[in-house]
C-alpha cells in the first residue's frame, strides 16, 4: 500500500514537472517576441532582451501603423477570409446534406468523386494551368475557388448531419409534405449550428493563414494578402529599410530588428483577439472530426 | 413462372428507384453546384496533369501539345537531382514522424492525470495557441530568435559557446523543421487523444485501482491500448502525405545556404515548374508524387487494417 502511494506521489511531481515544462516552452519564446518588439533597438541588437521589454519604446509600431502596404494586407485578408468563408459553408452544406440522405439513389458513387479528390491531387502545375486558363489569375477569386470545398470538412459536416438530427424526425416531416430544400433550411441548418460554428472557424483559420496561394496567384501588391506582406517585410532588407527612414543612418539596422519583431506581434493581433473563442469551438470541432462517420 | 416473377420484381426496382430519384429531385439540384465545382478545379487539372505525357506550349494547350511519351519521367529518374530530392522528402518527413509520434501522446496522458483544474486548463490553452500561427508567423519568428545576433545566439555566446548559423546550416534545416512543427502542433495533436482518454471507462481505473494498480500501471495497462487505434489512424493518415508535407513551410523556410537539405519535391515542383517554366517536366514529377502518396495511403491502411483492425476506409 505504502509503495503505490509513493510511487503515485512520484507520478504527480513527474507529470507538474513536465507541464511546467511544456507550458515555458511555448510561452517564453512568445514573451521574448513581445518584449523585443517593445525594447529599445540597442538593447535587441546586443541581445539584452529576455522576457521583459529592455527599456520603452513603442516607435516600431508607429512606423508599423503608418505602413500602407501592411494595412492594405490586412484588408484584403480581412475581405478574402469573410467572402471565401462564405463560399465554403454554402458549398460545403450543399455538397454534405444530399449525401448525408440516406435513400439517395447513386450516394455512394458521389462520395467518393469527393473521397478520390482527397487522396489523388492534381499537381502543381495543371492546377495552375486551370486557374490562369479560368481567367483568375491575381484576382480573389484564385484565392476562394479552387479551395471552395475541402473534402475533409464535408465530410465531417455529413457524419454530423447523419449521426446528430434524428432521422425519425426528418422522415416525418417528409410526411407532413416537405420537400427536401424546407427540410434542410427549417430543419437540419438551425439543429446544425455548432457544427456549423466549427466549420467556419476552421475555414476561417485556413484563409487567414494560408501563403503559397496568394504567393502564386498574386502579383499586383495591392492586392497582397496580410502573409504575402508580412513575408516580403520580413525577409527583405529593402522593404523594411523603407519603413526606417525616419531613423539615423547608425541606428538603422538595429532599428529593423525592432521592426521585425513588432510586425510578427502585429500579425498576431487577431489571434490574440479572439483565441479564447476560437479554441473552444476547435476542441469541439476535434472532438466530432474524431468519430468515425 | 419464376422468370415472370423475376421479370417483375425487376420492373418493381425501377419503379422504386425512378420513384426514389423523384422524391428527391431537390437534392441532385443541390448536388449539381459541389459536383461543378469537383469537375471545373478537381477533375479538369487532374486531366490536365495529361501534359506530364506531352511537350506543352503555348500555343497548342493541354490536348493538342505533342505527345512524347515517359520522356519527363525518364529524365527525372535518371537526373541527379532525383536521389537527393529522395533522400531530403522521405529523411524529412520520417524523421518527423517518428518524433512527433509521442509529445502529442505524452501531453495528453499529463494533462489526463492533472489534479489541479486550473493549471491543467492554462496549461493545454497555452499549448494548443501556436497551432494558430501561420507559417508566415512561424518562419519569422524563427528567423529572429535563431538569427546570428538573436538571443538564443546570445545564450549560447554567454555561456561561451559560439555563434550558430541556425538558418543558414544544411546540417540543422531538418531538426530545426522537425521540432518547430512539434513545437507548433503537439498541443492541437494531443486534444484528439485528450478526447480518446475522456471516453475511457472510468471503472475499469478504479477495479485497478482496486486491485492495487499504481497511476503508472495505469497508464500502461489502460489508457496506451484505448488510445492506440487514434494513434494507428493518425500514423496512416501521416504517412499518405509522406512526399507532399508541410512544403509551405519548407519554403519559406528555404534559403541558398540551406538548400542542399531543404530542397524537397515539393519545393523543386515549384521551382521548376514557376520559376524556371518547365511545366511538363514539373507536372511529372507532381504525378510521381501524387501517385507514391496514393499508394503509401492505400499500403499502409491494408496493413494496418490486418495488423490493428484500424482503418480509415
Amino acid at each position: 500500500m505504502e509503495k503505490k502511494i509513493d510511487s503515485n506521489k512520484c507520478f504527480h511531481i513527474v507529470n507538474t514537472m513536465l507541464l511546467i515544462f511544456c507550458f515555458l516552452i511555448i510561452a517564453l519564446p512568445v514573451l521574448n517576441v513581445i518584449a523585443s518588439s517593445l525594447s529599445t533597438p540597442g538593447a535587441v541588437i546586443r541581445g539584452q532582451v529576455r522576457f521583459w521589454p529592455k527599456g520603452w519604446n513603442v516607435d516600431a509600431y508607429k512606423q508599423i501603423f503608418t505602413n500602407k502596404m501592411l494595412i492594405t494586407g490586412y484588408k484584403n485578408s480581412i475581405v478574402y477570409t469573410l467572402v471565401g468563408t462564405g463560399i465554403n459553408i454554402i458549398m460545403t452544406v450543399l455538397a454534405a446534406y444530399p449525401l448525408s440522405v440516406k435513400d439517395l439513389w447513386g450516394r455512394k458513387v458521389f462520395a467518393s468523386l469527393f473521397i478520390f479528390v482527397m487522396i489523388f491531387t492534381a499537381p502543381l502545375i495543371p492546377t495552375y494551368l486551370n486557374v490562369r486558363d479560368l481567367g483568375l489569375l491575381d484576382s480573389m477569386w484564385a484565392l476562394i475557388l479552387p479551395g471552395a470545398i475541402s473534402v475533409y470538412n464535408m465530410i465531417i459536416a455529413r457524419t454530423y448531419f447523419q449521426n446528430s438530427i434524428p432521422g425519425e424526425m426528418l422522415e416525418s416531416a417528409r410526411l407532413d409534405g416537405c420537400d427536401d430544400i424546407k427540410i434542410l433550411t427549417r430543419m437540419v441548418l438551425p439543429l446544425s449550428k455548432s457544427i456549423l460554428a466549427v466549420l467556419v472557424l476552421y475555414y476561417a483559420v485556413a484563409h487567414w493563414n494560408s501563403y503559397f496561394d496568394a504567393f502564386i496567384y498574386l502579383s499586383s501588391d495591392t492586392k497582397f494578402t496580410l502573409q504575402v506582406v508580412l513575408r516580403n517585410i520580413m525577409s527583405s532588407a529593402k522593404a523594411l529599410e523603407e519603413m526606417a527612414t525616419t531613423v539615423e543612418q547608425s541606428m538603422r539596422a538595429a532599428n529593423i530588428e525592432v521592426l521585425k519583431y513588432a510586425v510578427i506581434v502585429f500579425g498576431s493581433i487577431p489571434l490574440i483577439i479572439l483565441y479564447p473563442f476560437v479554441q473552444k469551438h476547435f476542441v469541439k470541432g476535434v472532438m466530432i472530426g474524431s468519430v468515425k462517420g | 413462372m419464376k422468370d415472370v416473377k423475376k421479370k417483375e420484381l425487376q420492373v418493381q426496382n425501377r419503379k422504386n428507384t425512378i420513384r426514389t430519384i423523384k422524391r428527391h429531385w431537390q437534392l441532385y439540384l443541390i448536388l449539381l453546384l459541389p459536383l461543378a465545382y469537383l469537375i471545373i478545379f478537381k477533375y479538369k487539372p487532374i486531366l490536365g496533369a495529361q501534359i506530364a505525357f506531352r511537350d506543352y506550349n503555348f500555343k497548342d494547350g493541354i490536348w493538342d501539345s505533342p505527345f512524347v511519351g515517359l520522356k519527363h519521367f525518364k529524365t527525372f529518374f535518371v537526373s541527379p537531382q532525383f536521389s537527393r530530392l529522395m533522400v531530403n522528402t522521405l529523411g524529412l518527413s520520417i524523421y518527423g514522424i517518428v518524433i512527433g509520434v509521442f509529445p502529442p501522446i505524452i501531453l495528453a496522458v499529463a494533462l489526463n492525470y492533472v489534479r489541479i483544474k486550473w493549471f491543467g486548463k492554462t496549461v493545454q490553452m497555452v499549448t494548443y495557441m501556436p497551432y494558430f500561427i501561420s507559417s508566415v508567423l512561424i518562419v519569422g519568428i524563427m528567423m529572429q530568435l535563431l538569427s546570428l545576433t538573436g538571443p538564443v545566439n546570445s545564450v549560447i555566446q554567454s555561456l561561451n559557446g559560439e555563434a550558430v548559423h541556425f538558418m543558414g546550416e544544411p546540417k540543422l534545416f531538418k531538426t530545426l523543421y522537425v521540432f518547430s512543427d512539434v513545437w507548433q502542433k503537439t498541443g492541437y495533436n494531443a486534444v484528439i487523444y485528450i478526447s480518446a482518454l475522456a471516453a475511457v471507462d472510468q471503472e475499469l481505473h478504479e477495479a485497478a485501482t482496486v486491485d492495487g494498480a499504481n497511476i503508472w500501471h495505469r497508464i500502461r495497462y489502460i489508457d496506451i491500448p484505448s488510445i492506440l487505434p487514434t494513434a494507428v489512424i493518425l500514423l496512416i493518415m501521416s504517412c499518405g502525405h509522406i512526399l507532399t508535407m508541410g512544403y509551405e513551410k519548407v519554403l519559406l523556410l528555404q534559403n541558398d545556404l540551406n538548400l542542399a537539405a531543404s530542397d524537397i519535391i515539393s519545393t523543386y515542383v515549384y521551382r521548376v515548374g514557376l520559376t524556371s517554366m518547365q511545366y511538363s517536366y514539373s507536372t511529372a514529377i507532381g504525378i510521381f508524387q501524387s501517385v507514391v502518396s496514393l499508394v503509401m495511403l492505400l499500403a499502409v491502411n491494408k496493413i494496418s487494417d490486418k495488423v490493428s483492425e484500424t482503418s480509415l476506409f
